[in-house]
């Protein structure tokens, strides 16, 4: 491929990053803003937003924001998500995973299966945070629900969140962890030597000129 | 007495105690449906008060009216029409808030001291703490506050709480005609009731009775109901009102152990890296390429 040189591999184009960090920071912006309501002891984080008028004015907006921007992401690689055989393998030697036993594991097409299960998470959660976030959106769309859906939806946006919060500090330390990742979403490439190490399946399609 | 009745049991959305040193006497108001007229001086005497106003509405065919609590409504006369051991009763209870000892609205607030119960037993809203998203709504198992269309902040009676904290009965009481309000201490509010429902037992109500209901802790506002076996009749009355479960679990015990688990999987990052470290692409494989 054109955009591959010797020591560099193209992972992400300028629109698949700007669609990640569209997403990323909106998606602080909710936590900072969400959280600030989770539990009193985070109460405090409504400062930043002016106030705890003002966060709860903010919160849903931005979400609908993230909610759009995330199905760019969705709609762009959910077909790199397809969970294979090599995966299930792959999740059973977790152990090998935390211990950077690397070489003892199943062959790793463009993403690995902790990546994809990561993607099938968010999949999951934010469309569920999208649906349940506008049932309790006050003072626009509450009043038309039932004060029991009302519950269920504000208990399941919490766990919602709870759910994908904790699945994106998987996926930051994922990124800190192993390092060289963090260039694949800032300059859209990594180096070759990454790519065998992490991602021997998708290495062996480039170069056989059928990396899409 | 001045301001002895401000004492704070508790705050929504604060996990260490409020100042309460003093132990003032729990207040209750009792609502004796069987002496109500319907006259809806309470109504009035609550708006007059509180300088609120309702817009003139339309009618339905009730006497009620406004048809629903509102924003500016905090107390509401409910009329109806039914028909008990073969004869029309036309059952009228006064509505608004119960003060619950539990009050499900305190526990479901996010923002610090915009619910505050007395030590008095009084639940009221700090309306300039309020930030309006309505978990009190959720939280309330009366179906009580209402948020204003107005400043998207929540309303509800108040039990007069600038009134009792200067040794005055709520305004309600004070407008009542027939007694059929009363207010004081929560203990002689109940040698009261007790007293009513043997007059009224006397008279043929056999399941004459008081409404406390113990759900939620007790309340401090109590009726005395002519059909305490039945008090959906009085214009859905709940029989035995609980905080609903969902509530109860979103805001217990798991937030603080989700807070936790999160906590856990940034410092297990931490130490994973510290013990173990990262992944690298070592220099001989970057030159076996090469």
């Amino acid at each position: 491929m054109s955009t591959h040189s010797d020591k560099y591999i193209q992972r992400y184009n300028a629109q698949e990053r700007l669609n990640h960090w569209v997403t990323a920071i909106t998606f602080i912006l909710l936590i900072l803003s969400g959280f600030a309501l989770f539990h009193p002891a985070l109460f405090w984080l409504t400062n930043l937003f002016g106030g705890g008028p003002w966060t709860r004015i903010l919160h849903p907006y931005i979400g609908v924001v993230m909610f759009v921007s995330f199905s760019g992401l969705a709609l762009r690689f959910w077909h790199h998500n397809i969970l294979s055989k090599n995966d299930v393998q792959w999740l059973k030697q977790i152990p090998d995973v935390i211990q950077n036993h690397e070489d003892k594991l199943p062959e790793v097409d463009r993403y690995n299966a902790g990546q994809k299960l990561l993607f099938w998470t968010m999949i999951a959660t934010i469309p569920t945070l999208f649906v349940t976030g506008i049932i309790i959106w006050q003072p626009w769309f509450t009043p038309f629900f039932p004060r029991n859906l009302d519950r269920f939806a504000v208990l399941m946006h919490a766990l919602c969140a709870f759910v994908m919060s904790t699945g994106i500090i998987v996926h930051v330390y994922a990124a800190i962890w192993v390092k060289g990742t963090l260039r694949a979403m800032i300059r859209g490439t990594v180096e070759r030597a990454w790519v065998k190490k992490h991602h021997p399946g998708w290495y062996k399609r480039i170069v056989e000129g059928n990396d899409h | 007495m001045a301001l002895q009745s401000l004492d704070i049991w508790r705050r929504s959305a604060t996990t260490t105690p409020s100042p309460s040193q003093r132990e003032p006497i729990e207040v209750a108001k009792l609502i004796d449906v069987t002496k109500c007229i319907g006259c809806k001086a309470c109504q009035s005497a609550c708006q007059e008060w509180n300088d609120v106003r309702e817009e003139v509405g339309v009618n339905i065919g009730s006497y009620q009216n406004p048809h629903d609590l509102t924003a500016n409504s905090w107390t509401l006369m409910r009329f109806a029409e039914i028909e008990e051991n073969g004869h029309l009763e036309w059952l009228i209870r006064k509505d608004g808030c119960m003060h619950c000892a539990d009050p499900g609205c305190l526990k479901a607030c996010p923002s610090p001291g915009a619910i505050i119960q007395y030590k008095n037993g009084i639940v009221d809203f700090a309306e300039e703490n309020c930030i309006g998203c309505g978990y009190c709504i959720k939280g309330c198992p009366f179906n009580i506050p209402r948020l204003s269309k107005e400043d998207s902040k929540v309303y509800k009676c108040t039990l007069c709480s600038d009134r009792v904290a200067v040794g005055l009965e709520p305004a309600c009481i004070k407008a009542c005609p027939t007694q059929a309000l009363v207010f004081g201490s929560k203990e002689d509010m109940k040698d009261h009731a007790a007293e009513r429902i043997a007059e009224l037992k006397e008279r043929g109500f056999e399941n004459a009775g008081l409404y406390d209901p113990q759900g939620v802790g007790g309340t401090h506002v109590m009726y005395v109901l002519h059909h305490a076996d039945k008090p959906e009749l009085y214009n859905e009355l709940p029989r035995d009102p609980h905080i609903n479960p969902m509530v109860a679990v979103w805001k217990g015990i798991t937030k603080p152990l989700a807070l936790m688990a999160m906590a856990g999987a940034v410092l297990g990052g931490f130490f994973h890296y510290i013990g173990i470290g990262p992944n690298e692409v070592e220099e001989d494989e970057e030159e076996e390429k090469a």
